[in-house]
C-alpha cells in the first residue's frame, strides 16, 4: 500500500500540486488521471522520488520515504518497478540484456538462472524468443511490454505506469491495460497508472483520483466515473465524442 | 550562471565516486569504453600525429636559416615541443572534438528518452553507472594514446624532414637523443592525465543536464566540446606553469 499525504510541488512560481492525498491499495489497478498539465507525472515523480516535494509525505507500507537518505531510498527502488511513457529501454541493449539488467546488478543469481526469468518475464508480456533484439527493432506495443517485462523481472512490491497507452493503437492499448491489470492481481502489486486515456479508466479504474488544476477534485471507481456533479470531471470524462455519444449507457 | 555549473559539476562528480553497485558490472563498462576511447581513437591520432610531426620538422628547418645553428636543433626542438605540448594537447583537443560529443550526446539522449530515470528508478546511481566508467577509461587510455602519438610525431618529423631533404637522418637522430631530458614525459603525462579527465568528465556533465529533446542533446554536445577545448588549455597553462 501506498499511501500520500498533503503533497505540494513547484516549479518557481508554478505551483503544479497542491496538497494532494490519497492511499493506493495492492492488488488494485490505481489510477491517476486528469488533463494535460494537470499534474499526474508531477505526482508520479514525486512518489517515486525523481522530484523532491515542498511538504506532504509518501509512505510505502508505513515506511516515509520524502525523508529518506540516499541508501534508505535505493532499498525501496529495488522493490519499484516502472513502466515509463517511452518505455526508456536501453538503447545499447538487447531485449534480453534490458530485462536482465536489474537481475545483473542486484542479485547473485546464476547466468542460467538469470535468462530462466527472462524467458519466462517475456512470456508473461507475450514476446517469447524476442531476446535478441534491439529497442530500435520493436513496435511501440512491443516496447512497452519489454518495458513491463524489465519491470516485474524484480518481482516488484510496487508497479508504476505512465501513459501506458500513449502513442498505441485502441486495440494493442486494451493488450498492455489487461496485462497492467493480470500483473497486478496475479502478484498482489501496488500497481499506479498515470494516463488520461479514457479506455483505461473504463477498462481497468479500480480506484481512481481524478487532479485538476493541481488540485484532487475527485476519487473513486471506474462503476462511478460516469455518474458524478464534479463539473470538472465530467469535462473531462465526457470530452470525447465517443463518451458523449456513450453517455447514457453507463 | 559559472560558478553555478562549476558547483554542479562538483556536485556531479561526488555522486560519480560513490561505491558502485557491483564492480564486475562496472569493470565490464570500464573495458567498453577502454575500447571505445582507447582503441577507437587510435587511427585518428595515429593520423595526425604524424603529419603535425612531419609539418614541424619542415617549418622548424624553414625557419633555421642561420649557418651558426646546427641542423641537429630541429630533432631537438622537435621532440621537445611534441612531447610538452604538441602531443598531449592537440591530442586532447581531438578527442574533445571525438569522444566528448559522442559522450554529451550518448548522456543527453538517454537522459531526455528517460533512460537516466529508468536507472534511478531501478536504485542504480545513475551518475556512477553511466560517468564513472568513462572517466576511468579517459584518465588512462589519454595518457597511453599521447605516449603513442609522441612516438609517432617524432617519428613522423624524420620521415618529413629525411624525405624532403630538410634534414639529414643522421643529424635528426643525433638532435632528438641530445640533451633528452626524461622529466618532459612526466609533465607530459600528468597532463594526458588531466585532459583525459577533463575530456570525459565535462561532456558528461553538459549531457546529463540536458532539459528538452534532439535540440537541446545537440546543443549540449557543442557546448561540451567548447567548454572542454577552453578547460584543456586553461589546465595545459597551470599544469605547465606548476611542473616547469
Amino acid at each position: 500500500m501506498i499511501e500520500i499525504k498533503d503533497i505540494y510541488k513547484s516549479f518557481g512560481d508554478n505551483e503544479v500540486l497542491k496538497g494532494i492525498s490519497g492511499k493506493f491499495e495492492a492488488g488494485v489497478t490505481n489510477l491517476i488521471i486528469g488533463g494535460s498539465g494537470s499534474g499526474k507525472t508531477t505526482l508520479l515523480k514525486c512518489m517515486i522520488g525523481l522530484h523532491q516535494p515542498e511538504k506532504g509525505t509518501v509512505e510505502y507500507d508505513d515506511r516515509e520515504f520524502t525523508t529518506m537518505n540516499f541508501e534508505e531510498r535505493i532499498q525501496i527502488r529495488k522493490e519499484i518497478g516502472m513502466l515509463f511513457q517511452g518505455s526508456a529501454l536501453f538503447d545499447s541493449m538487447t531485449v534480453e540484456e534490458n530485462i536482465m539488467f536489474p537481475l545483473n546488478m542486484f542479485t547473485e543469481q546464476s547466468r542460467k538462472e538469470k535468462l530462466e526469468r527472462v524467458n519466462f518475464c517475456l512470456e508473461r508480456v507475450n514476446l517469447e524468443g524476442k531476446n535478441k533484439l534491439f529497442p530500435a527493432e520493436l513496435s511501440g506495443g512491443m516496447k512497452k511490454r519489454v518495458g513491463i517485462a524489465r519491470a516485474i523481472a524484480m518481482n516488484p512490491k510496487y508497479l508504476f505506469v505512465d501513459e501506458p497507452n500513449s502513442g498505441l493503437d485502441p486495440k494493442t492499448s486494451i493488450v498492455i491495460d489487461e496485462l497492467i491489470k493480470e500483473l497486478t492481481e496475479e502478484y498482489n502489486t501496488t500497481t499506479i497508472v498515470v494516463t488520461h486515456d479514457m479506455n483505461s479508466v473504463m477498462g481497468i479504474g479500480d480506484y481512481i483520483i481524478f487532479l485538476h488544476d493541481g488540485k484532487k477534485f475527485w476519487e473513486g471507481s471506474n462503476k462511478e466515473i460516469a455518474h458524478t456533479d464534479v463539473q470538472e470531471l465530467n469535462d473531462f470524462v465526457f470530452a470525447s465524442r465517443f463518451m458523449k455519444a456513450a453517455k447514457g449507457k453507463f | 550562471m559559472n560558478f553555478t555549473n562549476f558547483g554542479r559539476y562538483l556536485l556531479l562528480l561526488k555522486a560519480v565516486f560513490r561505491r558502485p553497485e557491483k564492480f564486475k558490472i562496472y569493470l565490464q563498462a570500464i573495458f567498453k569504453q577502454m575500447d571505445f576511447i582507447g582503441v577507437g581513437s587510435l587511427g585518428l591520432i595515429a593520423i595526425i600525429s604524424t603529419f603535425i610531426g612531419a609539418v614541424m620538422t619542415l617549418q622548424i628547418a624553414f625557419q633555421l636559416v642561420s649557418d651558426f645553428i646546427p641542423k641537429t636543433i630541429i630533432g631537438s626542438v622537435n621532440r621537445d615541443s611534441t612531447i610538452l605540448e604538441l602531443s598531449p594537447t592537440i591530442s586532447a583537443i581531438v578527442l574533445a572534438g571525438k569522444i566528448g560529443s559522442a559522450i554529451s550526446s550518448e548522456i543527453g539522449t538517454m537522459r531526455v528518452s528517460e533512460q537516466i530515470d529508468a536507472l534511478e528508478i531501478m536504485g542504480i546511481n545513475s551518475p556512477g553507472y553511466l560517468i564513472l566508467p568513462k572517466i576511468i577509461a579517459g584518465i588512462t587510455m589519454v595518457p597511453l594514446l599521447v605516449i603513442v602519438s609522441m612516438f609517432l610525431s617524432i617519428t613522423g618529423g624524420y620521415l618529413g624532414g629525411t624525405l624532403s631533404g630538410a634534414v639529414t637522418p643522421a643529424d635528426y637522430m643525433q638532435g632528438i637523443t641530445t640533451d633528452f631530458n626524461p622529466y618532459t614525459i612526466t609533465v607530459s603525462l600528468v597532463k594526458a592525465f588531466v585532459f583525459g579527465f577533463i575530456i570525459t568528465s565535462v561532456p558528461a556533465y553538459e549531457g546529463f543536464y540536458v532539459k528538452g529533446g534532439a535540440l537541446e542533446v545537440a546543443q549540449a554536445s557543442t557546448r561540451a566540446v567548447v567548454v572542454s577545448c577552453i578547460s584543456i588549455l586553461a589546465c595545459d597553462y597551470i599544469v605547465t606553469q606548476l611542473l616547469l
